[in-house]
């Protein structure tokens, strides 16, 4: 039913596009109709595919390394006092930054491949991860805290024992947000300074007119990133206590 | 385990200086059951918390004492209303959670036996969510024997089970705790009177001492005498909120 529905809406949206195309009769390189971005998009499979390895690539590297550090430091707060008077305002200012002006900063310092785009993705991403996980280890239910004060349980047991099995729920939904937005992050990147990936491609595209392979470009990112969306939570199910 | 002790707890409390309850003094008998019974807010629950060294958010002056001499806060097992199971650990996991959270090793076959004493045998590797709340409940007592202190602090435990299933607990937890000097902190005349070898009221003007029934604990729940001090209590508490 799920999937229908999600079948219905798109055949819907692509009747939508293809009857303002019709109707308003639209150059091609203003709004391509969808037949022409998929015919487009197999011509071109080979390229958007070599892009979007790249994409990818950058994006996993970036999830990996994003909630790794989000999650060290969501459990540095957690456990000290003076880390959350010091760190967390720093958290909060990182975030009142736009990641748009970072990202000339990020490839001037490492350079136009790889690394800038992963600490673009890690950028946008580590704040969602260390703020989800950060309040579920700071939410635990006061009774379990009681329970475990009565059993003589130390601090880190109690830490490992209860607050983080209590916390991963949220940190699956920090998880499953970071999932969305690394994607973002990474072809910020790539359209600020790169020669490949699925933003060059959308940049090369558009500044040569050529919007058909621009929308299958795009579409192709859209299409990647409810993947990796759907993946991050089929993988993260467990620990958001929806399955046993 | 080692000998229950005699406890007395006794000195007033204050939240933010405006006093939750004045002076008193509440003694525990030796492997007795002391049921204090009160309305809500009239700091019964800090009493209970007192005693187990817990967060009560009161001031409070005064001591808490054992007749041994030996420090309460750490030979106490505490049982709450919600049964406090973790949602993502099995039943025999739950069970074992003090030794765990010590790092102890667990004693697997006095588990099994506390389980199988529960009857949850058939449920060992479950999780709490597919148990029912009477189900959920002979856990968290199993837990609680599995500390296996001397003294054993339970606050209102029972009172979100259905009436048939609450008889059933306050049968079990009488049987199985004897011996132990035990705090049962309810809102329920019935439970006193049922379960208590000490029945203790607690109102904004203090504690009074209420007779207990003669039948020996866990009484019949249609026992007359039992139903007469049920009465009996209840008309106490109705008394200190008029």
């Amino acid at each position: 039913m799920k999937y229908l529905s999600a079948l219905a809406a798109t055949l819907f949206a692509l009747a939508i596009w293809q009857g303002i195309v019709t109707v308003t009769g639209l150059p091609k390189f203003i709004l391509p109709g969808p037949a022409l971005v998929a015919e487009t998009w197999w011509q071109n499979r080979w390229l958007i595919a070599e892009h979007t390895r790249i994409t990818a690539i950058e994006v996993v590297i970036g999830l990996f390394c994003g909630t790794v550090l989000g999650v060290v430091t969501a459990l540095q707060l957690a456990s000290s006092r003076a880390a959350r008077v010091l760190v967390q305002p720093m958290l909060v200012f990182t975030q009142a930054l736009p990641v748009f002006a970072l990202a000339p900063l990020l490839t001037l310092w490492l350079g136009y491949g790889l690394w800038s785009k992963v600490a673009m993705a890690v950028l946008i991403i580590y704040f969602p991860i260390t703020s989800s996980f950060f309040d579920g280890l700071m939410r635990t239910p006061a009774g379990y805290l009681d329970l475990a004060r009565t059993m003589q349980a130390s601090k880190r047991s109690v830490l490992w024992h209860i607050r983080i099995p209590a916390a991963l729920p949220s940190l699956a939904s920090g998880m499953r947000l970071a999932a969305v937005y690394a994607p973002i992050g990474a072809v910020i990147g790539e359209w600020v300074g790169s020669s490949q990936g699925l933003g060059y491609l959308m940049l090369l595209a558009n500044g040569r007119a050529k919007t058909d392979l621009m929308f299958a470009a795009m579409l192709t990112l859209g299409v990647f990133s409810i993947l990796l969306h759907l993946i991050v939570r089929r993988a993260t199910a467990r620990m958001a206590g929806e399955v046993r | 385990m080692t000998p229950a002790p005699d406890l007395t707890i006794s000195g007033s409390a204050s939240i933010a200086g405006v006093p939750l309850f004045a002076p008193l003094t509440l003694s525990l008998a030796a492997g007795q059951w002391t049921c204090l019974l009160g309305g809500s807010g009239v700091g019964k629950t800090t009493v209970l918390r007192l005693i187990a060294g817990l967060e009560t958010g009161a001031d409070f002056i005064g001591s808490i004492t054992a007749n041994d001499a030996q420090p309460v806060a750490d030979r106490v097992a505490y049982m709450a209303q919600d049964d406090l199971l973790l949602p993502w650990a099995t039943v025999a996991q739950n069970v074992s959670l003090g030794a765990r959270l010590r790092g102890e090793t667990v004693n697997q076959d006095r588990r099994e036996r506390l389980i199988r004493r529960m009857r949850l045998q058939d449920h060992m590797s479950r999780k709490p969510s597919e148990l029912s709340g009477g189900q959920r409940q002979r856990v968290a007592l199993a837990r609680t024997l599995m500390e296996d202190r001397p003294i054993v602090l339970l606050d209102e435990p029972f009172s979100a089970l259905d009436a048939r299933t609450r008889a059933d607990m306050q049968d079990l937890a009488a049987e199985a705790l004897q011996g132990r000097t035990v705090l049962l902190v309810t809102h329920d005349p019935a439970e006193a009177a049922r379960l208590g070898q000490s029945i203790v009221v607690m109102t904004q003007a203090g504690l009074t001492s209420c007779q207990p029934p003669h039948a020996p604990a866990p009484r019949k729940v249609d026992d007359l005498e039992t139903l007469e001090t049920q009465g009996e209590l209840l008309r106490m508490l109705r008394e200190d909120a008029a």
